[in-house]
């Protein structure tokens, strides 16, 4: 204890140069811990995203071909994607799977009074929120009974319900899809739970409103029309979406197969994707071990700079208080002393930067979150990990310079000036 | 590189009345045909020639001689901060070449006190601090040893200085200190290399007064001066020239 109030009385008499060295620690700890809490929260965020598909699911999705493909087409119609055919042949023909749920998009506006967004609109079967594992917030999802009747009945999730509805609730509400009214009778929460994600609540609002997936095809059609500045630009999908969920998990890159075969058989241009959750975990898995050894470099060498700031000075210190270590010296100070004392000083400059480099460490993936709208994750494991390193960096850094301190020539030291 | 000759000795005058303890007492260092040759190059330069000496408890030595004579190899030898390349130091019976570093280390701290030129106190550390340092290293400092480094500042006239650091002191004031750091250990052997050389002449003389309180307390004390003056407080006066004992004076009354 005395010692390390000697070493830092002696680090005090050089405030701005035991700092400024402090400062290329404190840099170093505090990016290592800055970077992993960034690549922990993309990572988990890739990981709940790609969870959030679904694990255990296949989906098909239909994709618009390439335009040079479509130019030379005659019909002004330009009809693409997954057929009720494609969704009939998989409801049918897979064993294993648990449930198949169709999706279409409806692109139109959803108004309620004076406030209107643009959401997702999604005409769904029932079992979709089954299928992704969404949860309500209140009131009911859409059920088989709404598809039969091909009931106006819409599901909201919880960004379109609050910008709607601020201040009263949504549930037993009427909304306008497009031209037609729609009873809302749920709310449903979002993706990623809530405070995780900062959106302006503007009008970009994003977030999804479901309707029963009879009612989408009946009053909107699968055939959409948009305006375009050379003209007027049609196209017909059938199914934008089929989600297939899969009884087993081990049955997953089977099924994911024999649908790519089968799509790869029905349809003669690649208008349509398939998407495996669980192939894209693992390859978010993989990824993430990469980032991690990339960052586990560059803190490594940022850290390297820091030590060899460190030994710098502390080279520096020792030349110049080489009479001191001579004092020392004549008046009893074995060489373990003298390394000691200098060792100390180091390790409490490394220290006293790893302490500062945690604390900044902690503050900048805060700020990153609120400025950036990026989520970062903060493990245990990586300020004590940041620390450790610092510390044992001043004990490396140092030893060298206390080494030389402590071997020099009693005699010549105290003749130094 | 031809050394001056010194001065020549005062006859037997005593500048203070002799009171040191004389007669047959222990003996606490003894040099046998030392030797230091430092090889610069190819040229070997003897900077200490067969010197053999010895002084006992409570004695008061100068050591005098022009500069280059080799009064601090001398002094770095008796200090232990240095070997003799041939011959054999011994301090208080205990052959200097047979410790190691570490050992020797040890010796300095309990056997040896250090008085510099240029004082030599630690800038960071505060007065009491200072005179505490050489306990500091010690594997086992005795009891109460703080209370000791009070009583010695109060000793050497700085009891209300103790938190001062050195740069607030004045010259003769650090000297005091360094004094108090001498002998804190209460060391067999007090080493001082020119003490008052960087002072003036009135503070100079207190310094002395007090070495001569320490002498008259039983203390031994060697000093290394170029300065008559002040080698002539001492009871004998080793001199040297060119690295060889050129003669021992004899100053007691």
């Amino acid at each position: 204890m005395r010692a390390v109030r000697l070493g830092v009385s002696s680090l005090l008499l050089h405030k701005l140069r035991s700092f400024l060295t402090t400062l290329g620690v404190l840099f170093g700890v505090s990016s290592v811990i800055a970077m992993l809490a960034i690549a922990e929260g993309a990572s988990v965020e890739a990981q709940e995203q790609i969870r959030q598909l679904g694990s255990s699911n296949v989906i098909l999705r239909s994709v618009k071909p390439p335009e040079d493909k479509v130019s030379n087409q005659e019909s002004r119609v330009l009809s693409y994607g997954l057929t009720h055919e494609d969704y009939a042949r998989v409801a049918e023909t897979y064993p294993g799977v648990k449930d198949v749920v169709g999706v279409l998009e409806v692109p139109e506006e959803v108004r309620s009074g004076s406030l209107s967004c643009r959401p997702r609109v999604l005409s769904v079967d029932p079992s979709y929120r089954d299928v992704t594992g969404r949860i309500m917030m209140e009131g009911r999802f859409l059920t088989a009974r709404d598809g039969e009747a091909t009931a106006s009945v819409c599901v909201l999730g919880y960004e379109v319900a609050r910008y709607l509805f601020p201040f009263q609730p949504a549930i037993g509400e009427r909304i306008k899809i497009g031209a037609e009214y729609f009873q809302v009778v749920g709310v449903m929460y979002p993706r990623v739970p809530i405070g995780s994600i900062k959106r302006d609540p503007g009008t970009e609002v994003g977030g999804e409103v479901f309707l029963p997936l009879k009612t989408g095809q009946r009053l909107f059609g699968e055939r959409q029309v948009k305006i375009r500045s050379g003209g007027m630009d049609a196209q017909e999908v059938q199914l934008h979406e089929i989600i297939i969920a899969v009884e087993l998990d081990q049955d997953v890159p089977m099924i994911a197969n024999a649908s790519r075969l089968m799509l790869t058989g029905s349809h003669r241009e690649k208008d349509y994707e398939v998407i495996v959750p669980l192939e894209l975990l693992i390859r978010a898995q993989e990824t993430k071990r990469i980032f991690s050894i990339v960052l586990a470099s560059i803190a490594g060498i940022s850290l390297l700079v820091g030590g060899i700031g460190i030994m710098n000075v502390m080279l520096a210190t020792v030349t110049e208080r080489t009479r001191e270590i001579g004092i020392r010296r004549a008046l009893g100070a074995k060489r373990h002393h003298i390394v000691t004392q200098f060792l100390v000083e180091t390790v409490v400059l490394s220290g006293c930067g790893g302490v500062a480099g945690v604390v900044l460490g902690l503050i900048i993936p805060e700020i990153v979150e609120a400025a950036g709208d990026m989520r970062t994750i903060v493990t245990l494991e990586a300020p004590i990990f940041a620390f450790g390193i610092s510390v044992a960096t001043g004990v490396i850094f140092g030893l060298y310079p206390a080494w030389r301190a402590a071997t020099m020539d009693p005699v010549e030291a105290l003749r130094h000036e | 590189m031809s050394a001056l000759p010194d001065e020549e000795p005062s006859g037997g005058v005593s500048v203070h009345p002799g009171q040191g303890s004389a007669g047959d007492t222990e003996t606490v260092a003894q040099l046998e045909g030392v030797s230091r040759v430092y090889s610069m190059g190819a040229e070997e330069v003897h900077a200490l020639d067969d010197l053999s000496f010895s002084f006992g408890s409570g004695e008061y030595w100068a050591v005098m001689g022009s500069s280059g004579s080799g009064k601090s190899t001398l002094l770095n030898i008796l200090g232990c901060i240095d070997r003799p390349t041939r011959g054999e130091y011994r301090v208080r019976g205990q052959a200097v070449s047979e410790l190691d570093d570490d050992e020797l280390s040890e010796l300095r701290s309990k056997e040896l006190g250090f008085i510099f030129q240029s004082y030599n106190l630690i800038p960071q550390l505060n007065v009491l601090e200072n005179i505490l340092m050489p306990v500091l290293y010690q594997e086992n400092p005795e009891e109460g040893i703080e209370e000791r480094g009070r009583v010695l500042a109060e000793r050497v006239g700085l009891g209300d200085r103790l938190t001062h650091r050195p740069a607030e002191l004045s010259g003769g004031q650090q000297q005091r200190v360094a004094i108090a750091r001498s002998l804190i250990n209460d060391p067999a052997l007090i080493l001082a290399d020119e003490a008052t050389g960087n002072l003036d002449s009135k503070t100079a003389g207190e310094i002395l007064e007090l070495f001569d309180e320490l002498h008259a307390e039983g203390k031994t004390i060697l000093i290394v001066t170029h300065e008559p003056r002040v080698g002539e407080r001492a009871d004998r006066i080793l001199r040297l020239k060119d690295g060889a004992l050129e003669g021992i004076e004899d100053n007691r009354r």
